[in-house]
């Protein structure tokens, strides 16, 4: 469909035609709203995946396909207890049983020196990343890492791992950040000290840290207000939920070289963390990155890694370990779960006066909840004077949180948008309308500071206002429509990239980016628009560490975007030495040489890509290029929902009818991709919205760490998701490339439970809207 | 390591002669969908695993319109909904079955050992208890009869000796004007333990209800049988009004706890609407009007 279009539509360069079995091939596409200028011939085509085939096939290799020579096989013993000291781990007898290799546990890692290490996306102590990979004088949750073992097989290492003998010392648990913020509730970290505006105080708490926003003056802005609405949320904890469970194989060589396998959003990462925590080079250790199946942010941190280095260290020979799904739930993630309370003061025209908003987040175990990205993002979509956002980062007795798809974004929407959405009831006004008159704009000044570049917000509302969802009519009783606005970022980060001309006219391209949405295609088609070549004549890799410049994590949005850039770096340099290559042909200078569409001509002389790479040898031999990139520029993304529900009042089911899922992708490189996002993003947001939580019994355990009974969507729990992309080039990439793959889990909850609150008239301030929880708020309403 | 003895019985006397020999420590493996997953989480202490589907009294789908349908106890769910005859016969049997796990699970997991799985919210036990459905059980010392309502005593526990097998169970011939349905809860429409469940028959005759029968899963101990509900059919005009008051019948009669797939409040609630919406269709497929 097509709404409006405000400057010429790109055009698709894919070839028109039949795919094999016959059925038409989806050649085009329609972008909703086009601002780009720019035309492209590879660039928003739909080309075949160049992994397409091992994925289908099951040829593609996980990492626990791997199976070295010698192989040892591991197992963690993990803390049955929520808080508890330590008094004594006893491995000896499970040392003593046949078919164990060895044991180990945090007397085996070196002392954490005191200092910050990178972990992916951002800075933490390494304190806390050493406490995480094996509890050291307390468990601080259910499922953390006490002890590991290496055995003949897996059966053997259950039994031993279950046959050390640790002697807890329960202390009082805190699974809320409400509960965890008392006065009276016991320190998890002795040490902790709170940090506050920026500053490290000397207050010990289980906060550790607070930021606080403010701009203009809220409270003359609620005095000035019309309808002013005030309501506090709650958000369970929710798993990333990814179908591989971590993994990994470890050798450590006689000569001290470590080589690790593993399923990870960032190679480099591994590579460093492990590096600080083992205290070795990193030359010394390479990572190989298995194919990944889904992470989700959840694959960024270092779990079993240093673990199986440490066993592999003992033994002397290859040691292996997979998660079971139960391992997965306890030991790894969690997104946080949140307490927000959030204020709007509008006037009887529309205009929001003030926002105001206080977010608590659970960062389990250790610092770092994401609540900051969380207070940014909670009123990014709105352009308003006066603003104040607290933040809370506290830790809880729950998993060590992770990131999970623009963390911290989707709880604060939740709040915000319900919030947003009754101050425009309350006024009389549209929602869609409410939030067009007060949407963020270049120049719009976000609560904790920048100003916006070119951003989309105001495209996406209208591509919503204009859809022809928003305008069809409801079928039936308890039947309701809502929407909801999210925002999440696009960082750059570092990346390399190198391409290797062959002699049949293809090109090998080596990367360092985890692919988890399709990115070898993404990145190598923004290579092949360069060259003037097709896709699928670009053949893509993602290597080890030792085989590629230093690559960030896969996270942040940013593959397409920087690694995608790194790519048309080394394109153009491939480009120049091809010019070079043609006038040593024609003896003409390199800058008679033009280029275009990958033909290369001077003076009536011509010569296709092909051909030329063929010549190589003969014009100064092999033609590769390498980039790195470091790039600014980077573009964020709003996404919108509309949703209609309808509600069984008598079982509080919600059955999700239609869904559209709109975003602003700056330029969809692969549309099918981007739309693969956008549905994916929408999915798991209707999971969090509807279904999943962390069900924690009295004492602290998790109660549903399975997948019958934590409960993500099925495909029979979903409608179609119908996409809309809308194209406001960012000015800051080549192509004008928006980071796309997060921002799209973050309004399903708000609009879900907008379209709730239409169809029965209960107001859901908490995650998840099981049907319990709808019933019981539908028989008070 | 853990060691496993596993049999294969060809027989039913070798069957009966294995559990004889084993008691305890023996059981018996149809579709496996319940005890591999148990045995795996180490639940379960047995070190002997009877197969019994190579012995053909388990295995067996025969109905008779004299005595009506003998049941295999290791039949597994995809039988029973590919055979003509019993969807005709018997679509509350058909109701449950088709919604037990997914399809690769229905092509292993049997009605019997469902019910030996003494789960409150096993799906197959209440229309089983609703049809008024027998269990036909064995051991080498001889044979015994026990209601489905009497089978399950416990979580996980059913009326079983060491040395008996279930065998197969009998659904007596419908009764003309008869309906029957089985609903359940689940918070996804796939892959879920019911949250409650309602089997339901009921026999029509001149306009009025001539009997009921309605059983609930997942809100007490075992699959429960609610003679209250059945007693405010019995003779009452077919009509919302006496279904109201069975599905009452059936919420007051409910023992559910709370966890977390529900909390007692909401499946208590739930058995009133599932009850009512069950016995709805049972009407209908009796061929009554609500009117």
């Amino acid at each position: 469909m097509s709404t409006s279009t405000l400057e010429p539509k790109s055009t698709s360069a894919a070839p028109a035609g039949k795919s094999g079995n016959g059925a038409p091939r989806r050649d085009s596409y329609e972008p909703n709203m086009v601002l780009a200028t720019q035309t492209f011939d590879v660039v928003g085509t739909r080309p075949v995946r160049h992994d397409g085939a091992d994925k289908v096939t099951g040829r593609a290799l996980y990492g626990a396909d791997l199976a070295l020579a010698g192989t040892l096989h591991g197992a963690i013993l993990r803390s049955p207890h929520a808080h508890a000291r330590i008094r004594s781990v006893d491995t000896s007898k499970a040392e003593q049983m046949d078919g164990v290799h060895a044991v180990v546990t945090a007397d085996d890692l070196p002392e954490a020196e005191d200092k910050l290490v990178d972990v992916g996306e951002g800075d933490t102590r390494l304190s806390y990343v050493h406490g995480n990979v094996l509890a050291r004088g307390k468990v601080l949750y259910q499922g953390h890492a006490v002890a590991a073992v290496a055995a003949r097989n897996q059966h053997v290492a259950l039994e031993a791992a279950n046959a050390i003998v640790v002697d807890y010392e329960p202390l009082p648990s805190y699974m809320t950040a409400p509960e965890a913020m008392a006065a009276d509730a016991e320190l998890l970290h002795s040490d902790l000290r709170m940090k506050e505006f920026g500053e490290q105080t000397d207050k010990p708490s289980n906060v550790a840290e607070h930021f606080h926003w403010t701009a203009g003056d809220v409270a003359e802005g609620f005095a000035g207000s019309d309808v002013v609405v005030e309501r506090t949320f709650d958000t369970a904890t929710v798993h990333q939920g990814y179908i591989e469970p971590h993994n990994v194989t470890a050798l450590w060589n006689h000569d001290g070289r470590l080589h690790i396998w593993c399923s990870t959003q960032g190679a480099f990462v591994v590579r460093d963390v492990t590096s600080k925590i083992l205290e070795v080079p990193v030359s010394n250790i390479k990572v190989t990155p298995m194919e990944i199946g889904g992470g989700f942010g959840g694959k960024i941190p270092v779990y079993m890694e240093p673990v199986a280095a440490l066993l592999s260290r003992k033994t002397g020979r290859p040691v292996k370990l997979v998660m079971s799904r139960e391992d997965v739930f306890t030991g790894t993630g969690p997104t946080p779960g949140s307490h927000v309370r959030v204020k709007v003061g509008a006037t009887a025209d529309g205009k929001i006066q003030a926002l105001e908003a206080t977010l608590a987040y659970e960062a389990g175990a250790y610092p770092g909840s994401f609540v900051a990205p969380g207070g940014m993002c909670v009123f990014a979509a709105y352009d308003c004077a006066n603003l104040s956002v607290d933040c809370y980062d506290v830790v809880v007795n729950k998993p060590s949180s992770a990131a999970y798809r623009a963390p911290g974004a989707t709880q604060a929407a939740f709040a915000a948008e319900q919030v947003i959405d009754e101050v425009a009831s309350k006024l009389g006004l549209d929602p869609v309308d409410f939030r067009l008159r007060n949407a963020a704009k270049e120049g719009t000044r976000r609560a904790d500071g920048p100003k916006y570049r070119r951003i989309g917000c105001e495209e996406v509302l209208q591509a919503v206002r204009d859809h022809p969802h928003y305008a069809a009519p409801l079928a039936g009783p308890n039947q309701g429509r809502g929407v909801a606005v999210g925002f999440w970022f696009n960082v750059g980060l570092e990346s390399s990239c190198t391409l290797n001309v062959n002699t049949d006219g293809t090109v090998h391209l080596v990367e360092g980016s985890t692919d988890i949405g399709g990115t070898r295609t993404s990145i190598a088609m923004q290579a092949a628009e360069v060259l003037g070549i097709a896709a699928e004549e670009i053949l893509p890799e993602v290597v080890d560490t030792d085989s590629v410049g230093f690559t960030s994590v896969t996270g942040g949005s940013r593959t397409t975007f920087a690694t995608g850039w790194a790519a048309h770096d080394a394109a153009q340099k491939i480009v120049a030495e091809m010019r070079a290559r043609a006038a040593k042909l024609w003896s003409v200078e390199a800058d008679q040489v033009q280029h275009a569409k990958g033909m290369y001509s001077s003076n009536g002389n011509s010569i296709g890509f092909r051909d030329l790479a063929a010549l190589s040898s003969k014009t100064g031999g092999p033609v590769s290029a390498t980039a790195t990139v470091k790039p600014r520029g980077v573009g964020g993304s709003f996404a919108a929902n509309i949703v209609d529900v309808e509600v069984d009042p008598e079982t509080g089911k919600v059955e999700i009818l239609r869904f559209t899922a709109v975003q602003d992708v700056g330029k969809a490189v692969h549309p099918s991709y981007v739309e693969g996002q956008m549905q994916g993003g929408s999915t798991q947001g209707i999971g969090w919205a509807l279904n999943e939580e962390y069900f924690m019994g009295a004492d602290g355990t998790m109660e549903n760490s399975s997948l019958l009974d934590y409960r993500m969507p099925t495909a029979l729990d979903l409608p179609m998701i119908d996409t809309c992309i809308v194209e406001v080039a960012n000015p800051g990439h080549p192509f004008g490339v928006r980071g796309v793959g997060e921002a799209n889990i973050v309004p399903p909850p708000a609009a879900i439970a907008n379209a709730i609150h239409r169809a029965v008239g209960a107001r859901m301030q908490r995650l998840p809207m099981s049907p319990p929880a709808v019933w019981a708020e539908v028989a008070e309403s | 390591m853990h060691w496993i003895d596993y049999f294969r019985p060809a027989t039913l006397e070798a069957c009966l002669e294995a559990f004889a020999e084993h008691g305890a420590s023996a059981r018996a493996l149809a579709g496996g969908t319940d005890l591999l997953v148990q045995m795996r989480a180490g639940r379960l202490a047995n070190n002997v695993v009877v197969d019994v589907k190579a012995v053909p009294e388990l295995n067996e789908i025969r109905y008779d319109p004299g005595n009506g349908l003998t049941l295999g106890a290791a039949v597994p769910c995809y039988r029973i909904y590919g055979d003509p005859t019993v969807r005709r016969e018997y679509p509350a049997l058909i109701d449950s079955v088709s919604m037990i796990g997914g399809t690769q699970i229905q092509g292993r997991a049997s009605v019997g050992g469902n019910l030996c799985n003494a789960s409150p919210s096993a799906d197959a036990v209440p229309p089983l208890i609703a049809l008024g459905a027998t269990c036909r059980v064995a051991s080498v010392a001889g044979e015994r009869e026990i209601p489905v309502e009497d089978f399950c005593t416990a979580p996980g526990k059913n009326a079983l000796g060491e040395r008996e097998v279930l065998v197969s169970l009998n659904l007596p011939v419908p009764s003309p004007g008869s309906g029957a349905c089985y609903l359940r809860f689940i918070p996804r429409n796939e892959m879920d333990i019911a949250v409650a469940g309602a089997g339901v028959s009921v026999r029509l005759a001149n306009g009025r209800f001539d009997s009921g029968r309605v059983a609930l899963a997942a809100v007490a101990a075992t699959p429960l049988l609610v003679p209250e509900a059945g007693a405010a059919l019995s003779g009452q005009p077919v009509g919302r009004a006496a279904i109201a008051a069975a599905a009452a019948a059936a919420k007051a009669s409910a023992r559910p706890i709370s966890d977390m797939r529900g909390t007692a409040e909401y499946r208590s609630n739930l058995c009133e609407v599932l009850t009512r919406r069950a016995l709805e269709t049972a009407v209908e497929r009796a061929g009554g009007t609500l009117g």
